[in-house]
């Protein structure tokens, strides 16, 4: 893999650091009044999600990281693998329940979702922003309250567990925001 | 851009005022700059086997060159350029107001440049914060205290990785810590100027006689943005002799290029330069912190000319 200098660091970047590949959200030059040039950089690291801060001195250098983003579409699970299918060549791709994490409880299958390779293996997956997932259990309705503002809990058919206005009913689908996890609107298939 | 030109105009209005004359000096020289933190721009000669022409880093050896034969207090506006920096703060090629002042003390120089900023519309008050007490304030103690071993430790506990040659320069640990912790501590500061450095980071200004050693040295630093550098000038050849050499031992060092000594600054030196404090002022950054712009690239029109895709690799996103 390639190394890169502090001068070609630009966000969006993928780096190693520690042994983990990070990404670079963030790259700033710094220079004290006479002194020796740095890049503060904000780095988010791809396995944790967890986001920190470094200062290297300028023409510094880190090896690249081997990630790559894929379009793929989700087709099934058995519980601990998860398939994918790139839709262009019909290849298959298994991820790890690790690599699922959150992305995981909203896929019921054909989702077109971003999966994120490292040195070839599934390292993350980002569900699309947005779901359409039906209500499995639910306490009953409360009809025409769509004014008081309060919430209960909805199970959705993947398993998903979401707060809903006090109107919703089981049975309706419902639109969700999978970055929050938060209920948007009710839908219609 | 008719908010820049009304800056512009303001401060050579004020400059007129003092009596500081305005000069013009060669922006192409035989002479590249020695410090070891700037990298120059060399251009090719257009003679073949002739040696390399530079763009000027900054006036100040032409500047002293005048100085030192008589001109009173000077002032020249006009662009310099610097290899390998460029960022929200940093261009290539920016625009300096470097002034000198004959007699003049570096307090007194402070208050001269608080006068020029008035002047230009900055109208908060610029507060005094010594480098130890800066300094002491995030590590407990002045930096005099430290071994460079303790330094290096501070700035590995953050993240840094330093060489076996870096563990050794203490300017160099110096910076480390000033990028990680100093700046950050200034931005919270407001508009200061930060006084008496560690001899370390000296530069070209004279130092102190008194223990422990300081040199006579300021910067202007608003929200943690450095505005200006002045020192209180070194007037003696030899040591700015030993300046050069130091500054290219520190290139050795850190395997940069060797500069030879500029000869033409040490024989104004020779010859005799009055005593003087001088200072310089980034033009694009004094039009961020007057709000025309949250970056560099906000208030200069050209900046993104020259920006291939390596160079812009450093400009941010937020």
């Amino acid at each position: 893999m390639a190394t890169y200098s502090t001068n070609q660091f630009k966000p969006g970047l993928k780096l190693m650091f520690d042994g983990d590949p990070y990404t670079i959200i963030d790259n700033e030059f710094v220079k004290p009044g006479k002194g020796q040039a740095f890049n503060r950089i904000k780095i988010r690291n791809l396995k944790t999600g967890r986001t920190i801060e470094k200062t290297m001195k300028s023409g510094d250098t880190a090896e690249g990281a081997d990630v790559v983003d894929l379009e793929l579409q989700f087709l099934y699970t058995d519980g601990e693998e998860y398939v994918f299918m790139n839709p262009q060549t019909f290849d298959q791709l298994i991820a790890p329940a690790a690599a699922m994490a959150d992305a995981a409880k909203w896929l019921k299958g054909q989702e077109m979702c971003q999966v994120t390779l490292w040195n070839d293996a599934p390292l993350s997956v980002s569900p699309p922003n947005f779901v359409v997932l039906k209500i499995i259990e639910t306490d009953p309705g409360l009809r025409g309250d769509t004014a008081t503002g309060g919430t209960k809990p909805a199970k959705m058919e993947t398993g998903a567990v979401v707060k809903v206005p006090l109107f919703i009913e089981q049975g309706d689908l419902l639109r969700i925001d999978t970055r929050t996890g938060e209920y948007v609107s009710r839908a219609k298939e | 851009m008719r908010r820049r030109a009304a800056v512009v105009a303001a401060l050579r209005a004020y400059f007129d005022a003092q009596g500081v004359c305005e000069v013009a000096t060669p922006l192409l020289s035989p002479q590249a700059a020695t410090e070891p933190t700037l990298s120059n721009l060399a251009v090719a000669h257009p003679f073949a086997g002739s040696r390399d022409w530079y763009l000027r880093t900054s006036p100040e050896s032409a500047m002293k060159r005048l100085l030192a034969a008589g001109s009173g207090d000077i002032y020249q506006l006009g662009p310099v350029f610097r290899a390998d920096e460029r960022g929200r703060h940093h261009l290539t090629e920016f625009t300096l107001l470097e002034w000198y002042r004959v007699g003049y003390t570096l307090s007194e120089l402070m208050d001269d440049v608080a006068g020029a900023m008035a002047a230009a519309g900055f109208s908060r008050a610029i507060a005094r914060l010594s480098y130890d007490d800066l300094f002491a304030g995030q590590f407990g103690a002045p930096p005099q205290v430290f071994a460079n071993a303790e330094l290096a430790a501070l700035a590995s506990a953050r993240g840094l990785n330093l060489s076996a040659a870096d563990q050794q320069d203490r300017a160099l640990l110096l910076d480390c810590l000033y990028a990680c912790v100093l700046e950050p501590a200034l931005k919270t500061l407001g508009a200061v100027f930060l006084y008496d450095y560690p001899p370390e980071l000296r530069a070209y200004a004279r130092l102190g006689a008194t223990q422990p050693v300081h040199a006579a040295r300021f910067e202007l630093v608003v929200d943690g943005l450095e505005l200006g550098n002045g020192y209180f000038e070194i007037v003696d050849a030899e040591e700015q002799a030993r300046c050069f050499a130091e500054e290219n031992a520190t290139r050795a060092a850190r395997e940069l290029p060797l500069v030879a000594p500029d000869s033409a600054w040490l024989a104004a030196l020779s010859h005799g330069l009055p005593d003087c404090a001088g200072v310089a002022v980034g033009i694009e950054r004094l039009l961020m912190v007057l709000g025309l712009g949250a970056s560099v690239d906000e208030v200069s029109l050209f900046a993104h000319e020259l920006d291939d895709e390596q160079h812009g690799a450093c400009s941010s996103i937020t």
